[in-house]
């Protein structure tokens, strides 16, 4: 205690007389001292915790199952060669990891002889002007989320064709991974079962652009919302799937359904019949006949040893927002079959040949609706005139049939690469509307253009310099009934980064 | 009435318990040995093709239903079927195979990987992050991989275990002895150049002391180049390397363009049973056909 005292004594006695400057030197040497003590802690900190790891290491190693005796033959040790065990922590791509991440970049250059890009190109990422469009770069997220669900994301950024960068969340659902009684159950926002082209992402499609009739009768973007799907494996011999899926049927990756937007004519959007909607029809979900339903059966046989028959029937039922009592619906059916062949002893995939072919038929309910919207009596700017009242026309409810195919052949002729050719159609009757000779501002509006006559076909070839990059040469030869042929020429290219997740028969 | 129903699950006990293991395995190597352990107390389904390339395999619907009714499915692991296996998991509905069920067995553990790259770079080629995956043709590997399978069967059908375990073991000392034949049979040919398509005979060259460090493809998955073909073909000549060896699924022209050149000659290999004619009979009569048709080509 004396000492103590002895010793502040002398301490304080010692600095009187020190200059300010003296001070200074003293309190950085302190903190010099501090810092030096508080790296000293840190060491031992991160020494401690790494032997903390080596020691879960070691338990872990201990509980992994003993390898075999091979007393006799032991396994000559090589330069690079490692123990394979579950514990190890070996991989970062795949398995190993909690999650698989991988990048797709898929670029387009090219032009066309038509100048309405818009609807010349109907997919959400098309390339869709002269020169280069950026179609899209797709982050897939997936993994195992607990021992019960698995899940899986797909964030999708891009560039339009004005420069504007943009996000789409196209999937992010969680899936379970052994429900009983051969059913998964899978909920979030996800690509509906319907048909093939629609679950599968761009990457994996045969063509640079998407289908003419999925684009117009699907939507742009396909057909995706919020939901949840169950999907039964049926106990029979051969391949047969059931599944049920519930959506919501707002917004605008639900084109058919109760898409937004109060379009009218000529704001009408490609891929949404000829809009009569009133804006009070743009709501949420009121009750159990605003979502979106789509049942799907899919069943598969192996012809032979080399060659698979995948065969599928689909629909799509739900209200739309047409008319202004929101009370009409929207029914689309499709068939889709899909074989492919390849031989006993083919290469890295290939030689191959396989032939897709979707049909679909939508049915779309045109509610009753009064182009004198203001109720002024007058046709004002903007109002569809009926030629036969000269005032702004009221149409009957009426249902429009609108149906379309495609059929796309690829031949992979050797090694990494494809050629493909690709036959679309679409069409659809003539609607009472388009009958009556309505005219907007002055001008006639004749046949809609979203549900006219048209047949587009596309030769290309693909070349795959390995499994993670591409490059595809693309010929559109497009008849549009009403304005006339158009020749577009695109090249592809597309690059993946990091896990390549295993792809869907 | 009662007597019927009586007898009726008098069968049905008598056939649960008669009920063998439903085995899937990838490739038909793993099946060879999965034969060999499970006996007669195992039905065995095999997916892929012994001509087929296995990293590249079609996720065909109908491997899903086989996967959904499977008690065990058998797997190289090592990344090998990394491009199909794990869709049709995900669709098989079957809670006994999943990655983390005793039903799901990857053979590769416990096995002493070669070529495993300390960095991940694909301008490399197609490299196998857990290492070269092909490592079935070291017999040695072969007895790993039955001890695996002997445990697997045990922990579905525990009544058979002890079956498992003798059928293991009398394989692996089936093994043993061919072993000691075989690497007499190799003892001539040490440090024997032999060239490859692809680099899927590493464990092979290990175990019999054979070296093959040329390869007709230039990196792994990557077609032979004119340039690539070009400088084999030189370093062929200069070290006086007289067999190719040719998977069914490689491209057996290009060997023979080389063979030409250099006076080699084509050997047709393969790493499953019934790949190559006369090695139907299961994992031992491959490889002595292997050893047979290499050392003859060997000796020429």
């Amino acid at each position: 205690m004396k000492m103590k005292t002895l010793s502040v004594l002398f301490a304080g006695f010692c600095a009187l007389p020190l200059s300010a400057q003296e001070t200074n030197s003293l309190a950085q040497f302190q903190q010099r001292l501090d810092a030096m003590q508080a790296n000293f802690e840190r060491t031992l900190a991160a020494q401690r915790a790494e032997i903390d790891a080596l020691k879960q290491e070691l338990a872990a190693q201990r509980a992994a199952p003993p390898r075999p005796l091979l007393a006799e033959t032991p396994p000559v040790a090589s330069g690079a060669s490692v123990l394979s065990a579950p514990a190890a922590p070996l991989r970062i791509g795949k398995g190993a990891s909690y999650m698989d991440i991988g990048l797709v970049g898929t670029f387009a250059a090219g032009g066309s002889t038509a100048n309405d890009f818009e609807s010349l190109q109907l997919g959400g990422h098309d390339p869709n002007q002269r020169g280069f469009t950026m179609q899209g770069v797709e982050l897939n997220l997936q993994g195992a989320v607990d021992s019960y669900f698995r899940g899986n994301a797909n964030i999708l950024f891009s560039v339009d064709g004005g420069g504007e960068s943009f996000m789409e969340l196209e999937e992010a659902w969680l899936e379970t991974v052994t429900l009983p009684g051969n059913f998964t159950l899978r909920a979030g926002q996800f690509l509906s079962d319907f048909g093939r082209i629609n679950t599968q992402h761009p990457h994996s499609w045969g063509f640079v652009d998407a289908p003419l009739v999925s684009a117009r009768l699907l939507g742009p973007d396909g057909l995706r919302n919020p939901g949840a799907r169950l999907a039964w494996l049926a106990p029979t011999p051969f391949f047969t799937e059931l599944s049920f899926g519930i959506q919501n049927s707002h917004g605008e990756t639900a084109a058919s359904f109760r898409s937004e937007g109060h379009s009218h004519g000529g704001g009408a959007k490609e891929g949404v019949p000829f809009g009569f909607r009133h804006p009070d029809n743009d709501r949420g979900v009121r009750g159990f006949g605003d979502l979106l339903f789509t049942p799907r059966l899919a069943t598969s046989f192996d012809l032979t040893d080399t060659q698979t028959l995948l065969l599928g029937v689909s629909a799509a039922f739900g209200p739309n927002s047409s008319g202004g009592s929101g009370d009409n619906r929207t029914q689309i059916y499709g068939v889709d079959a899909y074989w492919k062949w390849k031989p006993a002893n083919a290469h890295g995939g290939f030689p191959f040949v396989s032939l897709q072919t979707e049909a679909m038929l939508r049915r779309y309910q045109l509610g009753a609706f009064d182009w004198d919207e203001n109720a002024d009596g007058r046709v004002d700017a903007g109002e569809v005139v009926d030629p036969g009242t000269g005032l702004p026309a009221v149409l009957a409810r009426e249902t429009v049939t609108d149906y379309g195919f495609y059929s796309q052949l690829l031949y992979g002729f050797r090694k990494d690469w494809v050629a493909g050719l690709r036959f679309d159609y679409v069409g659809g009757n003539t609607a009472d509307y388009e009958r009556l000779g309505l005219t907007l501002d002055g001008a006639a509006l004749g046949r809609d253009p979203v549900r006219d006559e048209r047949w587009r076909i596309s030769p290309n070839l693909t070349w795959y310099p390995s499994e993670f990059s591409k490059v595809r040469l693309q010929y559109n030869h497009d008849d549009r009934a009403r304005i006339g042929r158009d020749h577009s020429v695109w090249l592809q290219f597309e690059f993946l980064l990091g896990a390549h997740a295993a792809h869907k028969f | 009435m009662r007597t019927l129903l009586l007898g009726f699950a008098g069968i049905l006990l008598a056939f649960s318990a008669q009920a063998k293991l439903n085995v899937v395995c990838t490739t038909p190597d793993l099946a060879a040995i999965a034969r060999e352990v499970g006996g007669d107390r195992v039905d065995i389904t095999t997916l892929t093709r012994p001509t087929e390339d296995p990293h590249f395999v079609d996720a065909k619907p109908s491997f899903i239903v086989k996967l959904n009714r499977a008690d065990v499915l058998i797997h190289g692991g090592a990344d090998l079927e990394v491009g199909w296996l794990p869709k049709l998991v995900e669709q098989a509905r079957n809670a006994k195979i999943v990655s983390a069920a005793k039903g799901n067995v990857r053979c590769c553990e416990g096995v002493q990987m070669l070529e495993v790259p300390t960095t991940l770079d694909r301008s490399e080629g197609d490299i196998h992050a857990a290492g070269n995956p092909h490592y079935l043709v070291d017999p040695a590997n072969a007895k790993i991989v039955a001890h695996h399978l002997a445990a697997a069967f045990a922990a579905s059908d525990a009544a058979a275990g002890e079956t498992f375990q003798a059928n293991a073991a009398k394989f692996s000392a089936q093994l043993d002895a061919k072993l000691t034949e075989w690497t007499a049979q190799f003892a001539p040919f040490k440090g024997a150049k032999i060239v490859s398509y692809h680099k899927s005979w590493s464990y092979f060259a290990q175990r019999f002391g054979l070296e093959m460090n040329l390869f007709l493809e230039p990196k792994p998955g990557s077609p032979p180049s004119a340039a690539h073909l070009a400088g084999v073909i030189a370093k062929m000549k200069e070290q006086g390397v007289r067999v190719i060896i040719v998977d069914p699924y490689l491209d057996r022209k290009t060997a023979e363009t080389v063979a030409r050149a250099t006076g080699a000659a084509v050997v047709d290999v393969a790493q499953f049973p019934g790949g190559v004619k006369g090695t139907e009979g299961g994992y031992i009569a491959l490889m002595d056909h292997l050893v047979n048709s290499l050392t003859k080509a060997l000796t020429k």
